[in-house]
């Protein structure tokens, strides 16, 4: 028994917002109230000053394993979400072998069972191989506990295919997940704007991803599915997204803490550690990616956690892999917005519990009683220096070095167990 | 603390008298030219060569040298020392130069212009003339004609002043700080 | 004025002044082309390497006559040559280089970019030769040194700079440096070789090759960077040349004294005429020479004591 006390209990879902105490037997939440006595409790967690949560869920992170485990574990990707304060992490498909079919799916759920430290939920192929040729068979991952697709890496190209994708993912009840890019225009390696004429870099104009976005959506109203564009990071994708709620309000989407932190002038240096798919854009494009949250046309906030080996971006910036290792940071660096007065707490908290547990149909994402017990305890406040040496995440690819960040994830419970408690 | 170690009157006549060696030495040669080491020489030998056109008549060709890029301390030095143009308007084959300069001391920078000469030819003869000898060579360098002896200490500095460049004529003596 | 950098990745990063006192200190080692003995022995011991990913001929001669005019060095290393072929990473191969100790290291590279991440792990000075699309400062330097000798200064000049702007070095470097000056340049090529917003650098942009070199006192013609994929923005070249190629004609409506300029290697009959490239405005052949002028400046400079 774990009693957590005198913390703020901050639930979007459940919609409270007071200082309570919350007891946590086995893996789920016994009970939340004032005062509870600690009689019982083996651990007691003073809380009073900080922030009682449920667990982050992250809808988009890359774990690397089967294939590339030298870029990331399992093991080690699901330590470094819980130290960000993720109690539920969904991984995507392009490990080696792709997980397009139930062995690989199962593969994950295993490991996971046996050496992950949160929650994992594969989010399989929408094709064979993300070739973007044969659908995969969607049916048998989602029984093996896939919770949606996604090609993330690439777009279906074929739009006939794509069509077909979401008519028969719908069947299943599975998310799915889009990554909008379109390869003719995107043979670049940084943002088209003024940064890329100072660095002579190959660059990839805004269209690339709007221009999908765009597609994916028409073809999800005509199909009247779900659709849920991911890592979305332009003016013009918020403002399609923003115009296309009003008649279709099937449509979700996520963006992820760089693209609301960081422009295309972290650039100008050549610094591997921006490079990134969908790049950074324009100043122009974060404000409007900060007002999207604002206005609600941003759903969800995901991290996109992108781990890889030094090697790979330790080359000249055309030849650096993409991606930035996100987990251990992506908190604070969203809590930036509720200290800049984009969003309040429990507006951010919304974006990153009750939204993506919606969007996923989970039984996660609130604190009551009976639920499973899933949790956060966090500093608002409590300033502290990014040191990608101290990352729990093997990727130590990471643009924010040495900032300075407030706001700190310090406790993480996960099915009643303490998988996090930091200083 | 400065001590004066030539006022303006001895500079003049040591200019003058350096002026009249230079012609007794070289009597009758007619490849006769004066090259000014930078930057102070070069004020030096165009007074010489203005007083040789008073006294004789003769015009004799003027050359400027930049030794910069003869230095044997570049690497030593804390930053690239600006180079200046070296214009010698005259075949160095088969000449008498005489060098000028302001003060001579270790020596060096008097190597580094002759083998910056060499390198434009071959000269039949290169004479040294300097304002101040101010002993301490470090290397076997004497020159032909001095202005004034004076063996300064290391840690003093002899400072020349011509009124081309400083305004006034002098040589100065100081500690250096 | 004191010179502070250890390395030359850029003309960007150059003030204003720091770029006279180059051109300046270029004139002074001029001279030493131009005698019997071409060579002075301010570099003497130190080595040169030059590091060419890319194939070049000119620039990298250029540079290895202007380390040997000044005593230094020189050795050359090709990346078909070097291990890269091997699977060696650039910054494995720089390391693997700078246990031999070299004084200064000059680079070429298709990667923009590439010489700055060098600097960045090497205690040896870094030239950028050249680095994909982002700059050539040696090149701009020469270009500038070449305007200035025919011109006597550099600001109120009227420049057109025409070609394959977005995949051009030279271009961006030449940009960089004319507007630290007051200077009026102006880009002209299609649409599809301009990239987008340049204006933001501070220069007009035309489409017309008859309206660029209305009225200048320096044309650069550029050629098409086939290998940064230059030609797929054109339809051929020959429609390309019926349209942007610089023939007398067009020199009429510049001023009288106009030099005409190309970085080479010059696609004769694409970019320029015959004509023009042999005729009595191009100063191209004294841009080689001042290359190696300028080259043997910025050596000295940054090799010439410890910074």
């Amino acid at each position: 028994m774990i009693l957590i006390k005198k913390g703020r209990l901050l639930d979007p879902m459940t919609d409270r917002d007071e200082v309570l105490d919350v007891l946590i037997s086995g893996d789920s939440i016994a009970k939340i109230d004032k005062n509870i006595p600690g009689t019982d409790a083996d651990q007691v967690i003073n809380a009073s000053g900080l922030i009682v949560a449920p667990g982050l869920i992250d809808v988009h992170t890359h774990l690397r394993e089967p294939g590339y485990e030298w870029k990331e574990t399992i093991k080690t990707g699901t330590m470094a979400a819980a130290r960000g304060g993720f109690t539920t992490v969904v991984c995507m498909a392009n490990t080696d072998p792709v997980n397009d079919n139930k062995s690989v799916t199962e593969y994950i759920m295993k490991k996971a069972r046996t050496e992950g430290v949160v929650r994992v939920l594969p989010c399989g192929a929408i094709t064979k191989g993300l070739k973007g040729e044969d659908l995969s068979e969607m049916g048998e991952m989602q029984q093996a506990g896939a919770v949606a697709v996604s090609d993330d890496g690439r777009s279906v190209r074929n739009s006939r295919l794509f069509l077909t994708a979401l008519e028969y993912a719908r069947l299943f009840r599975l998310a799915v997940i889009c990554h909008c890019e379109d390869e003719t225009l995107s043979g670049g390696v940084v943002h088209e704007g003024f940064a890329s004429l100072l660095t002579g870099l190959d660059a990839v104009p805004s269209i690339a991803e709007e221009i999908m976005v765009q597609r994916d959506i028409a073809i999800a109203r005509y199909a009247g599915s779900p659709v849920h564009i991911t890592h979305v990071s332009t003016a013009g994708s918020v403002e399609i997204i923003r115009g296309e709620k009003e008649r279709y309000t099937k449509v979700t989407c996520d963006t992820c803490p760089h693209y609301f932190t960081l422009s295309d002038e972290a650039t100008l240096t050549y610094d591997t550690n921006a490079k990134v798919n969908p790049p950074l854009r324009s100043r122009a494009d974060v404000a409007a990616i900060k007002e999207g949250l604002r206005d609600g046309t941003i759903d969800i906030i995901a991290t996109d956690h992108a781990p890889h080996d030094a090697v790979s971006k330790d080359v000249e910036f055309d030849l650096a892999s993409s991606g930035i290792s996100g987990l251990e940071t992506a908190f604070a660096l969203s809590l930036a917005l509720v200290h800049e007065g984009v969003l309040d707490l429990k507006g951010l908290l919304t974006k990153m519990t009750a939204n993506p547990a919606r969007l996923l149909s989970l039984p996660h994402g609130a604190l009551a009683a009976g639920k499973p017990a899933d949790l956060i305890v966090f500093s608002e406040d409590a300033e502290w220096t990014v040191d990608k040496n101290t990352f729990y995440s093997k990727g130590r690819n990471t643009p924010f070095q040495g900032l300075k960040l407030r706001g700190k994830n310090l406790v993480t419970i996960m099915g009643g167990k303490i998988v996090y408690s930091g200083p | 603390m400065e001590r004066v170690l030539l006022d303006e009157k001895a500079v003049e006549r040591s200019i003058n008298r350096i002026t009249h060696e230079i012609l007794e030495k070289n009597q009758g040669s007619t490849h006769l030219s004066l090259i000014g080491i930078r930057t102070r020489g070069i004020f030096l030998a165009k007074r010489i060569r203005d007083k040789i056109k008073e006294i004789e008549n003769r015009e004799l060709p003027l050359g400027v040298l930049d030794i910069t890029m003869y230095r044997d301390d570049i690497a030593k030095l804390k930053a690239p020392l600006e180079v200046k143009k070296t214009e010698i308007p005259f075949n160095v084959n088969n000449m008498t130069i005489v060098l000028i300069d302001d003060v001579l001391y270790t020596g060096r920078t008097t190597r580094a212009a002759i083998d910056a000469i060499m390198d434009l030819g071959r000269p039949n003869k290169i004479q040294l003339a300097v304002l101040v000898d101010r002993g301490r060579r470090e290397l076997p360098i004497q020159p032909d004609y001095t202005g004034v002896f004076y063996t300064a200490a290391t840690e003093e500095e002899v400072s020349v002043r011509l009124r081309e460049m400083d305004g006034k004529d002098e040589v100065l003596l100081s500690k250096s700080p | 004025m004191n010179w502070t950098h250890k390395d030359l990745l850029g003309i960007r990063e150059l003030s204003r002044e720091e770029i006279l006192y180059l051109l300046d200190t270029a004139d002074s080692f001029r001279d030493i082309s131009r005698r019997a003995i071409k060579k002075v022995p301010t570099l003497r011991g130190k080595t040169v390497v030059t590091f060419f990913y890319e194939p070049s001929t000119r620039t990298r001669i250029s540079f290895e006559i202007a380390a040997k005019r000044l005593s230094a060095d020189t050795i050359n290393i090709s990346a078909s040559s070097s291990s890269t072929v091997k699977g060696e990473t650039l910054k494995d191969t720089a390391r693997n280089l700078e246990a031999m100790r070299p004084d200064v290291i000059i680079m070429r590279h298709s990667m923009p970019g590439a010489p700055f991440m060098l600097s960045r792990i090497l205690d040896s000075s870094v030239i950028n030769a050249g680095d994909g699309s982002h700059e050539h400062p040696t090149q701009a330097l020469l270009d500038l040194f070449t305007m200035k000798e025919r011109k006597e200064t550099l600001d109120g000049l009227r420049i057109a700079i025409v070609g394959d702007i977005v995949h051009s070095r030279v271009a961006r470097s030449n940009i960089f440096a004319l507007r630290k000056f007051d200077t009026e340049v102006t880009c002209c090529a299609p649409p599809t070789m301009i990239p987008p917003g340049l204006e933001a650098l501070g220069v007009k942009v035309t489409h017309s090759l008859e309206e660029a070199v209305a009225n200048k006192d320096v044309i650069m013609m550029l050629r098409i960077q086939k290998e940064r994929g230059g030609a797929s923005t054109i339809p051929s070249i020959r429609e390309y040349a019926s349209f942007y190629c610089l023939n007398e004609s067009h020199l009429r409506r510049a001023k009288r004294d106009v030099i005409v300029m190309h970085p080479g290697p010059m696609n004769r009959g694409v970019e320029i005429s015959d004509q023009v490239a042999d005729g009595p405005y191009s100063v191209i052949l004294n841009q080689v020479e001042n290359g190696v002028a300028v080259r043997m400046a910025v050596l000295y400079l940054l090799s010439g004591g410890e910074v």
